[in-house]
């Protein structure tokens, strides 16, 4: 992402917008600018933020004006008032950037669309997690931190030390150059993204084992990580497995994600592709 | 992503939050899926939901890419639920919100007596969910839990802006951002409801929870943690 110095006011809107915090007033030109080491290329400034176009140059004198009378400049706080984001074509390798950023695009760098997968939210009609297994995502770099793809790779590589295999339809998968050892290619490794996440399969006797693996791993890298845990209910609706192993562990149930199953297969012809199918 | 599982509070802090999705399988029951889901959200209507949204084109408030200068003053802060229903037009996930268990509880009843085949789910506390589904006579199928933010915690700010920021799993809500709408409610600059409707705007898909936010505001007014 770009901004139009041209353009741009310095109205400092944008700067408190950008989930990374990756664009400041530089004060040598006076003008927002963005660092480019640290945009990962949600595009949450351009998209979320709503446009004026009004003249760049009478915006500056209004603002100087005010600023010699003291009076506090109170603009609306999400709008660019003279339009001044410029997105850019995006090459490889920093086009992953995006893929994994800017949740309305199509997985593009990898020909997964969307960012995640459909874990147990479609576990009604997709059977991804049968009994006596347990799903897991493990997540990168949310809220708000963003992770270095080199990161990932030091989780996936400990899980592939494991013997853990990487579910396949997930973007983060697709991007190994080697599944087998959880290796990421190397021309993406020093690429953030805001969030990423690897998705995983295990017996349900191997929970804790996953936990703590993850738990030591997570000790060396510089982000945060969000774990989720799936599981397919008895036939009566009930978790007796895997919930007490996570309470057994220290972990306070608070919040999870209840597929109701009232999904079933209704296509009529095999996988005759719709188009894509975004997932949440 | 997991954009509405890993929401921060603890389960008291989702009485008012419930994430009812609809959602089809690829291959499965993605075939002529874009009426169900359009119907979906339609269902959700009578039950009065504070947001709807689809994951692609987001959610009940938008930005809008060619505001004039006297908008400023007369902005319009409702959301636009047709809007979002007529606007879906591809498979996708699509929401509805909900701020309190028994508009869920009734629109879940409704979703499992239409009979879409797709795939529902429930994103609230788990005890809120098992309610709902005691409630539609449903047993759950599967259930994913959130354990919460593990690794270099210190990066995260606080609990009132993470509240805030994590209702937009999509990470499009900034810290940075909602910190400055907790100050400007904080200073009187701003009242909750409008703050609210600035950070709905850049929730990507919709799932954004304008009344537990203003809640928080109201809260964090107060007392900010």
């Amino acid at each position: 992402m770009k901004i139009d110095p041209s353009k741009c006011v310095a109205c400092g809107n944008c700067t408190y917008v950008c989930p990374m915090g990756a664009i400041y007033i530089d004060p040598a030109i006076k003008r927002a600018t963005v660092n480019r080491d640290e945009c990962v290329e949600c595009y949450a400034c351009f998209n979320g933020l709503s446009q004026e176009h009004l003249n760049p140059t009478m915006v500056r004198t209004m603002r100087k004006l005010f600023q010699l009378m003291r009076l506090r400049f109170d603009p609306e706080p999400d709008v660019c008032p003279t339009a001044a984001f410029a997105p850019e074509e995006l090459t490889w390798p920093r086009v992953v950037r995006r893929a994994f950023s800017d949740p309305r695009v199509p997985h593009e760098s990898t020909g997964v669309e969307g960012r995640g997968t459909e874990e147990v939210k479609t576990n009604d009609v997709s059977g991804r997690v049968q009994t006596g297994e347990v799903g897991f995502t493990i997540e990168f770099g949310r809220p708000g931190v963003g992770v270095w793809i080199r990161e990932i790779q030091e989780m996936s590589q400990e899980l592939a030390r494991a013997g853990v295999a990487f579910e396949k339809k997930n973007p983060v998968t697709s991007l190994m150059s080697d599944v087998a050892t959880g290796t990421i290619r190397d021309d993406i490794l020093n690429e953030k993204v805001l969030s990423a996440i690897l998705e995983i399969k295990v017996p349900v006797e191997r929970t804790e084992e996953i936990i703590r693996l993850v738990w030591d791993v997570e000790k060396r890298l510089e982000t945060v990580v969000a774990l989720g845990v799936g599981t397919r209910c008895d036939p009566d609706g009930e978790d007796r497995t895997v919930a007490p192993i996570l309470e057994r562990m220290g972990y306070k149930l608070e919040r999870a994600k209840t597929n109701v199953g009232l999904g079933r297969i209704t296509n009529s012809a095999p996988a005759a592709r719709q188009g894509e199918v975004v997932t949440r | 992503m997991t954009n509405t599982l890993h929401r921060y509070g603890d389960a008291a802090s989702f009485r008012d939050d419930y994430v009812v999705f609809a959602i089809c399988s690829r291959g499965k029951n993605d075939q002529d899926s874009v009426p169900k889901l359009r119907r979906f959200l339609e269902m959700a209507l009578p039950f009065k939901p504070v947001n709807l949204g689809d994951a692609r084109h987001g959610g009940a408030l938008r930005p809008s890419k060619s505001m004039s200068p006297v908008s400023h003053w007369k902005r319009d802060m409702q959301p636009d639920f047709q809007a979002v229903i007529d606007g879906l037009d591809t498979p996708t996930t699509a929401a509805a919100v909900f701020d309190n268990r028994a508009a869920a509880e009734d629109f879940v009843k409704s979703v499992k007596a239409a009979d879409l085949g797709l795939s529902v789910n429930i994103s609230t506390s788990i005890e809120g969910a098992e309610q709902c589904c005691d409630e539609a006579g449903i047993c759950r199928h599967s259930v994913g839990y959130s354990l919460g933010f593990e690794g270099k915690t210190a990066h995260l700010p606080n609990e009132d802006v993470l509240q805030l920021s994590t209702m937009c799993g999509h990470g499009m809500v900034s810290s940075s951002f909602a910190k400055k709408m907790v100050d400007w409610v904080k200073e009187g600059r701003r009242t909750p409801e409008q703050a609210v409707t600035y950070l709905a705007r850049f929730c990507s898909c919709g799932v954004f929870n304008p009344s537990r936010a203003r809640r928080i505001l109201e809260d964090a007014r107060k007392r900010t943690k």
